[in-house]
């Protein structure tokens, strides 16, 4: 059984223009102690797959599918076990520390807060637990940072209390949702190292989930990249960089600006943009943008399936071929 | 050959409160005719007032702006007016630069109002000729409002404005960044093709590494207000003379499994610009740092090759 | 268009509805086949509701229908100039403030805040002591307690929108102050005022109706809502109506503006304009 078993999950949200499908059927597992990068970019339903993960969805969105965590369906759950299950095994890191932090209560408070709750511990061991926690992720004198309140911070210090919040109840399962895109180039070097050194020492599951294949490239194990709302492939990390099948995929890699190309290099840039997803296509949702589409792509939308290797999943009738 | 811009010792500073904050502290840079200066650096480094001041913005409190050998900081408000038609900005946020209770066709054609054209008709042809030369269709999107339109699009309409009066410098302030990385290359691609098609000189302000080093000719970064250093774009990514050039190189996430992150490539994170460091700016967070570092300001001293570091202990 | 009417529903256009009646019951009033307001009938007082009388008469025998009609002439009237004012002077001085900044945005917030110090009532007992009671005094004094609110709406929503990055492409693009503060500026801050005046209108009509009821506001024998309800007091156990109906259309008015101010409000909110 795996930690995380993410079934046939379907968001869907009312808007003013009709129904929008946000998350369309993903399938997903996540073994414990691996690292699941989920890359895509906006509109791709990767925020929307994390929230309904966590059971945080806006109200009016409407869920169906199966989330097991440890075997439980969380979707199944009553409110208050989930609370403790969220608390306790699923924790999360958003992008933006500075609203995920409650600007009027201390670190220290919002620290001990969530430890004196859910694993009932006394308020000096809780104060104790915090600073060293706060150590741990690379506060510099914690103990005098317990006191101060999150504007007191800059933004990387931020949203490494963030992440100690997160960690505080040594959760089993840790989805940081854009962890770093707020960040300058070097605070976010540092994050992600802290990210990976945490998720190692404590043997944690985390769920990566990010618009930049280079952050997923050196940091996952698998990585799952989204594409309207479906996972169009998925496999181990290297795997996955090596012998792109899905043309979404390889186009969405070779669409970055390389280090080692000379200046005013052309970059190879995928034309048209996303489709509606009010007005889904009834095919591939990316055939309209794809080079290697047919009209065969646009009858039906194709199934995420291993054809070849057991582990390298894609969604694509007409896939690169396998490189040498 | 002369330099299509040249700024010369500029200094900006703001008031925060009781105090001043020097976001721009003695900066000189040229960008020649014809060609494209990345200029690079983390928030709060001053690279966007750098970029607004050149376009009189913001006021600099000493220094010069010279734009075809004229000092832009010395014009008189009518003559400044009328340089402006020479001079374009283009921004980061796509939507928030479009003012969104006007229909594009107004927007886009509201440089030549103010420039004073005053043929409906010969504004309108203009408006639907850049239009169509930033890849949109005028009919289709004249009438509407800029939140009809995704950011892509919108990032090409702020394009065509800029655009329009066929101006020689555009100063690009980040802009892709907040576009998709799909979207990202189109519009990296399409001003390129409008820098061919324009003849332009580009102030290309950015803090994305990858995306400079497509488009620019020559890179400065900055640091904390000041410029590090400035080299031929392929001088300063294969052999970077300041440490902090090579902290930014070593810190971007490269999408190869094979590169595995060195870990503990930086650490801390920029001091406030209210009170930044004695000496460098940059010794707080150098693995070169020495004492001098603390006393001496470094000042911008050329390397062989045209590059140029302010840096007491530069590598290589 | 389809998504402004599902955010908008039932209630919104019933409180339009109603508006829209009492505005055209006080426009046409005159041609309207009712008695006249001022005419008193000594023998028909507190009468009930007849077909000479609709809503039946006053405790001096006149109409109690016609004076509600011919008053929501003068609630309105007050209750929209009034605001008018307030919306010229202080939407243009906020705006002008929140566009400059500097001393001069200072000076304009130091106004309001004195402005807003000064007792309303004092005010009105003032100006009525010193320039007569006239339903022209009357809406000035309301329009100028009115200022300060409205500067502070315009005042706070134009900072917003001068930060917004479209305002300095106006000003690198080489456009003078007026044309931004009219082209740029205005059409955005337009909305947020706009439905500003419409719960101005609402507060108006109240404080109205509080001033008449306390003799500062319309002469009699003028009718206005607060007067009636005024009058409709003395006789409160004898025929309750006489109070009753001014103050039931007066609410009714009052909550309808509010709600098609709220209404629109939300409607202009950049947050869900997004959508």
């Amino acid at each position: 059984m795996s930690l995380l078993e993410v079934e046939n999950i379907i968001v869907d949200l009312p808007t003013p223009r009709g129904m929008l499908r946000a998350v369309d059927g993903v399938d997903l597992t996540l073994e414990a102690g691996k690292t699941l990068g989920v890359v895509g970019e906006s509109g791709s339903g990767k925020t929307m797959l994390s929230r309904a993960i966590l059971q945080l969805l806006p109200r009016k969105a409407k869920l169906s599918g199966a989330i097991r965590f440890d075997g439980q369906d969380m979707t199944r759950i009553p409110a208050e076990t989930l609370r403790k299950l969220r608390a306790k095994s699923v924790a999360v890191v958003f992008q933006d520390p500075m609203t995920s932090l409650n600007p009027v209560l201390t670190i220290g408070t919002q620290l001990t807060e969530t430890m004196r709750e859910h694993l009932g511990v006394s308020q000096s061991e809780a104060i104790s637990r915090g600073i060293a926690l706060l150590a741990e992720v690379g506060i510099p004198s914690p103990e005098q940072r317990m006191g101060n309140y999150p504007h007191q911070l800059s933004g990387g210090m931020r949203q490494r209390v963030a992440i100690a919040i997160a960690l505080s109840c040594a959760p089993k399962l840790l989805i940081a949702d854009e962890p770093t895109t707020a960040l300058d180039v070097t605070v976010q070097a540092q994050i992600l190292d802290l990210l990976a050194r945490e998720q190692r020492s404590r043997h944690m599951a985390m769920m990566l989930i990010t618009h930049d294949l280079g952050v997923v490239a050196g940091r996952t194990d698998e990585v799952a990249v989204m594409y309207a709302g479906r996972v169009v492939e998925r496999a181990p990390t290297r795997e996955l960089f090596h012998h792109m099948r899905m043309p979404y995929t390889a186009a969405l890699l070779a669409a970055l600006p390389k280090l080692d190309a000379p200046p005013h290099t052309r970059l190879p840039a995928i034309g048209g943009r996303p489709p509606d997803p009010i007005n889904p296509p009834p095919g591939c949702a990316f055939a309209p943008r794809c080079i290697y589409a047919d009209p065969g792509c646009d009858n039906a939308k194709p199934p995420l399936s291993a054809p070849d290797a057991r582990s390298h999943q894609f969604a694509c009738i007409k896939p690169l071929p396998v490189a040498a | 050959m002369t330099a299509l811009l040249d700024i010369q010792n500029i200094v900006v500073e703001f008031p925060v409160g009781n105090r001043v904050v020097q976001a721009v502290t003695r900066v000189s840079l040229a960008v020649q005719r014809g060609e494209t200066l990345g200029l690079v650096g983390e928030s709060g480094c001053g690279k966007s007032t750098l970029g607004r001041a050149v376009l009189q913005l913001y006021q600099p409190q000493s220094g010069a702006v010279l734009f075809d050998g004229q000092d832009l900081t010395k014009l008189a408000p009518p003559a400044m007016r009328k340089m402006r038609q020479r001079l374009q900005m283009i921004f980061q946020d796509p939507i928030a630069s479009l003012n969104p209770r006007r229909r594009v066709g107004d927007i886009v054609a509201e440089p030549l109002i103010i420039a004073g054209v005053t043929d409906a008709a010969e504004r309108t042809r203009r408006v639907r000729a850049v239009l169509t030369e930033v890849g949109l269709d005028p009919d289709i999107t004249m009438a509407r409002l800029p939140h009809e339109f995704s950011g892509g699009q919108c990032q090409r309409i702020s394009i065509a404005r800029a655009l329009i009066l066929e101006p020689e410098l555009i100063v690009c302030d980040e802009p892709v960044s907040a576009l998709d990385v799909s979207i990202r290359a189109q519009i990296v691609n399409l001003l390129e093709d409008m820098k061919d098609r324009y003849g332009l000189t580009l102030l290309f302000i950015a803090h994305d590494l990858a995306v400079v080093k497509a488009v620019s000719d020559r890179v400065a970064v900055m640091y904390l207000g000041r410029i590090c250093e400035i080299a031929p774009t392929e001088t300063l990514f294969r052999t970077p003379a300041h440490p902090y050039t090579r902290l930014l190189l070593d810190a971007i996430p490269m999408p190869d499994p094979d590169i595995r992150p060195v870990e503990g490539v930086a650490v801390g994170e920029p001091p406030s610009p209210i009170a930044p460091p004695s000496g460098c700016r940059f010794r707080t967070r150098c693995p070169r740092a020495a004492d001098r570092c603390a006393v001496d300001m470094p000042e911008l001293t050329a390397l062989p090759g045209g590059q140029m570091v302010a840096c007491h202990f530069p590598l290589q | 268009m389809a998504a402004v009417k599902r955010r908008t529903g039932l209630l919104f256009w019933c409180a339009l509805g109603w508006i829209t009646l009492v505005l055209l019951a006080a426009i046409v009033a005159d041609v309207l086949p009712i008695p006249s307001p001022t005419d008193m009938d000594i023998f028909a007082r507190r009468k009930g509701p007849s077909m000479a009388h609709l809503l039946g008469t006053d405790s001096l025998g006149r109409d109690v229908l016609a004076r509600l009609i011919y008053g929501a002439r003068i609630s309105l009237s007050v209750g929209l100039l009034a605001p008018v004012i307030g919306l010229s002077i202080g939407g243009g001085l906020g705006l002008l403030a929140g566009y400059f900044r500097g001393r001069f945005e200072t000076f304009v917030t130091g106004g309001v805040d004195v402005v807003l110090a000064f007792p309303p009532l004092i005010l009105a007992m003032a100006v009525t002591a010193y320039l007569g009671q006239s339903i022209m005094n009357l809406t000035l004094v309301l329009g100028f307690l009115g200022i300060p609110a409205f500067t502070r709406v315009a005042r706070a929503a134009t900072l917003t929108f001068s930060a917004r990055e479209f305002v300095t492409a106006a000003r690198a693009l080489g456009a003078g102050h007026a044309r931004i503060i009219l082209k740029e500026l205005l059409p955005n801050v337009a909305l947020p005022l706009g439905a500003f005046f419409l719960l101005g209108v609402a507060v108006t009509i109240v404080v109205e109706g509080a001033l008449s009821f306390l003799g500062l506001g319309v002469p009699p024998p003028a009718p206005s809502w607060g007067v009636m309800i005024g009058e409709g007091r003395e006789s409160l156990e004898m025929a309750p109506a006489l109070a009753f109906l001014p103050a039931i259309v007066m609410f009714l008015t009052v909550l309808s503006f509010n709600l098609v101010g709220d209404t629109l409000r939300a409607l202009t909110d950049p947050r869900q304009g997004a959508l």
